[in-house]
């Protein structure tokens, strides 16, 4: 095995029902295995519960994954809880790549199950083709200064200034009028307790 | 108040304006215009000796407009920082000759007629918006007669008349005759809730609690006033409102269901009858009144366009600025870094203003706390051998993230990180491929249409959806388990902006019968304004398209929001009837002649790129930038 050999591993989620019940989960994990680069294929009850991560996290060792397709739902769902999962197994968390099969297909094909299964099958293919040409990322840090602007000095303005000041941190409060005070300062009570503006 | 302007951690610049806002999350530096207000702020004392001697008399903006002050003066008793101001415009001190009085008097010698403005440079890390709000003026309502009729003045005006430290000591009476009236009424949803020319379409959240509080502050000096409302609803909603609504209808405060519909003054007593639908009993009436208070709502600053400039913020429909997210993100602006507090964000009362700061203040220090913070590592990056410097990708970014590209120079474009959201317009725009989207490159989208279209192609729809908007929308359908044709494939990118023409010219080289272009509704755009590009490329695309011979109609492009599951359901559903009308011949031509079009613009491209190396290399001096 040479050193760049892709290896891609996928990941069939069941979903309980939500997935399995209106599309063949098998026969979607079987079709990933002939596609290129992919090493490993499973099915898995839900792949996000812990069972499910501890199964990734064994094929990414065992199989010495470098790339992972997780077939489930919507990454606005879980691309988090994937990503973090393939990190603790050593892996670049952006070498992942989601294949939604429930919101974009189980859940809106729940009558037709053929249709459903080849419109997975082919999600799955198009994630496994984008996962083969990922590359690792890294998220860069910049330094942070601890100094802040308030850009107005009504009573948000003022409430903001205060916070941070008696938090520790050094404040720069702009105001266009003369005084601080804002449009509050022109009012006599406030309600609901009918005390005084300023 | 007070506490601002003497704690330690507190610098105030009042009189002063953000001049200009560079650099990013962290690191932002701030110019600061403290403008001359010709008294040293730090000797003067208040004594008020400078205005004792001034001679201008101008009307008081704090009192709206209702007593005077001199050109010399506090902007009101409690003004934080307590120091004298001098107004230029209104002063005759300018020319030592004419005036100087206060000058003259002036012990500690504060007053400098030669003050100049001042620039501050500040570093800052974060930035909190509380510019607030401007109120609505009620001139442009003929109907009510504000500025004609003496006697109908404003609710902001009826706070300086009610208020102790107002020009009347709090001593209450309507203009004309300085009488206190005997019966007074109060028209709410002045400005707000308005679907007519005038006024806005919004609720301004705050009028109908101003209102209860007015009536109940008459009522307490006054008892034997006759107080009327005319409303539409009265919104009465938060923690002891409904108390104190139900307070003022036990102290005999009157509420009648709908807004007046003119308001006539009588001439020689200067009383005011107004005609009034009354929608609970469907009744016309007049009813007779000594004084009308107008409960003006509230609008955006009218100089918000400044605030926006400077922090390359967005607005929503009804002008307010744009919060991160509606929910989830409601004190956080697009900008990294950039949060907002109060009004200038929604109408909203000194309870909420306060609760916002205090949100907006915790967000911040989630980023204060630590000592770096973490970048998107999904940013653009700039491959500069093949950067042409033409700008492109400088004038499309939405976050002013790419700097540096200069024709005349020949520098490159460069891509600030920090700034840089990864909506991916910058790729999509460039003609030379020299702006990359990291984990949305062009062969990673260009990947999932061959394999999704290498089978069967005729079968499915192309459809390119970005993450925040048309993608979560697609993702609400299956949520609410609605139903539509398998042909759907869909590729996510971060933003309908970083769609390339030559992803879908490409999709349909593949065969595909019909694409799809989805993306935020203008104002929901995650990037500011980056699918207007998206826009304009379709459109140009069209043209192409059209020029080409194919049916324009074969490229479809649609604003889908998070909210619209329903609308994607109902799309899908409409468009895989249009690819059922696509034909067999017609994607085959299409094939042939967007194969031809591609070949005759690489063989081009080569060309000039050819041209372009040779003539660096004849001319090396072409490379060294003009001297300067």
């Amino acid at each position: 095995m040479s050193e760049n050999e892709l290896r891609v591993g996928v990941f069939v989620c069941e979903c309980g029902s939500n997935i399995a019940g209106s599309l063949d989960c098998e026969a979607v994990s079987e079709y990933a295995k002939t596609l290129p680069n992919v090493v490993c294929s499973v099915v898995n009850k839900y792949t996000c519960a812990e069972p499910g991560q501890q199964e990734i996290k064994k094929h990414i060792k065992e199989h010495n994954l470098n790339r992972v397709v997780v077939a489930s739902c919507s990454p606005r769902m879980h691309e988090l809880t994937f990503r973090n999962c393939v990190e603790e197994a050593g892996l670049n968390p952006y070498l992942l790549e989601m294949a939604n099969i429930r919101e974009h297909c189980s859940w809106v094909h729940l009558n037709d199950w053929d249709g459903a299964t080849i419109k997975a099958k082919d999600i799955v293919k198009t994630s496994v083709a984008r996962a083969r040409l990922l590359e690792e990322q890294t998220e860069s840090k910049v330094p942070m200064t601890k100094e802040v602007l308030v850009i107005g000095g009504g009573v948000a303005g003022i409430q903001s200034a205060l916070d941070l000041a008696d938090a520790g941190y050094k404040v720069n409060l702009v105001e266009k009028e003369a005084s601080v005070g804002g449009l509050m300062a022109t009012l006599d009570k406030t309600y609901p307790t009918m005390d005084c503006s300023i | 108040m007070m506490d601002v302007g003497r704690h330690p951690n507190i610098n105030l610049y009042t009189f002063s304006e953000v001049e200009e806002v560079s650099g990013y999350i962290g690191n932002f530096n701030v110019k600061v215009r403290k403008k001359a207000r010709f008294v040293d702020e730090t000797d003067c004392n208040a004594c008020g000796e400078c205005e004792k001697v001034c001679p201008v008399i101008v009307a008081d903006e704090f009192q709206q407009g209702f007593s005077s002050r001199k050109a010399i003066y506090m902007p009101f008793p409690q003004a934080v920082p307590s120091v004298y101001i001098l107004n230029n415009e209104d002063c005759l001190g300018h020319n030592p000759i004419a005036c100087g009085k206060c000058a003259e008097v002036c012990e500690k010698d504060c007053i400098d007629f030669d003050m100049k403005d001042e620039i501050i440079e500040v570093n800052v890390g974060a930035v909190i918006v509380a510019t607030g709000m401007d109120v609505y003026d009620p001139t442009e309502m003929d109907e009510y007669g504000y500025t004609k009729h003496e006697n109908v003045i404003t609710s902001m005006e009826f706070e300086r008349l009610i208020s102790a430290g107002g020009p009347t000591e709090g001593h209450f009476f309507r203009p004309t005759d300085r009488e206190v009236p005997k019966k007074i009424a109060f028209i709410q949803c002045v400005g707000s809730r308005s679907h007519s020319a005038t006024g806005n379409p919004y609720c301004s959240n705050i009028c109908c609690m101003n209102t209860i509080k007015d009536s109940l502050l008459i009522n307490d000096h006054y008892p034997d006033t006759e107080i009327s409302v005319f409303y539409i609803d009265i919104r009465a909603f938060g923690k002891g409102f409904e108390n104190l609504y139900v307070r003022s209808k036990k102290a005999g405060v009157r509420y009648i269901r709908g807004l007046p519909g003119e308001i006539f003054e009588d001439p020689k007593t200067k009383n005011l009858t107004l005609i009034v639908e009354d929608t609970v009993t469907n009744t016309v009436k007049d009813y007779n009144f000594d004084m009308v208070v107008l409960s003006v709502g509230v609008i955006p600053r009218r100089d918000s366009d400044v605030v926006q400039k400077l922090l390359t913020l967005s607005r929503t429909e009804d002008g307010f600025f744009m919060e991160s997210h509606p929910k989830l993100k409601p004190v956080d602006a697009p900008t990294g870094g950039v949060f907002f507090a109060g009004c200038v964000e929604y109408p909203k009362d000194v309870k909420d203003s306060v609760t916002q700061a205090s949100a907006a203040v915790a967000r911040a220090e989630v980023l204060l706390n630590s000592d770096t913070i973490s970048i998107e590592a999904i940013t653009s990056e700039c491959f500069t051998e093949l950067c042409t410097s033409c700008g492109i990708c400088t004038n499309v970014c939405p976050f002013n993230a790419i700097v540096g590209a200069d024709a005349k120079l020949g520098t490159p474009a460069e891509v600030i990180e920090a700034l840089c959201k990864g909506c991916g317009t910058c790729a999509a725009e460039c003609n030379f491929n020299a702006l990359s989207m990291k984990h949305f490159e062009d062969a990673q989208i260009t990947t999932m249409i061959d394999a999704m279209l290498d089978e069967n192609p005729m079968e499915k729809v192309t459809v390119f959806a970005c993450n925040w908007c048309s993608y979560a929308g697609a993702d609400l359908a299956g949520l609410s388990r609605l139903q539509y044709p398998t042909s759907q494939r869909i590729i996510r990118t971060m933003c309908s902006g970083r769609v390339d023409s030559d992803f879908v010219l490409h999709a349909f080289e593949k065969g595909a019968p019909i694409v799809l272009v989805s993306g935020c509704h203008f104002v929901d755009c995650h990037y500011i304004d980056a699918n207007r590009w998206t826009q304009k490329r379709v459109e140009k695309l069209w043209d192409k398209l059209e020029r080409l011979g194919i049916r324009p109609e074969r490229l479809q492009l649609e604003w889908i929001s998070a909210a619209e599951g329903q609308r994607w359901a109902k799309t899908m559903t409409e468009i895989d009837e249009m690819r059922k009308n696509v034909t067999e011949e017609e994607v085959k031509h299409t094939i042939k002649v967007l194969k031809e079009d591609r070949e005759k613009a690489e063989a081009k491209r080569a060309k000039k790129q050819n041209k372009r190396i040779t003539s660096k290399t004849d001319n090396p001096g072409a490379e060294i930038s003009v001297p300067a």
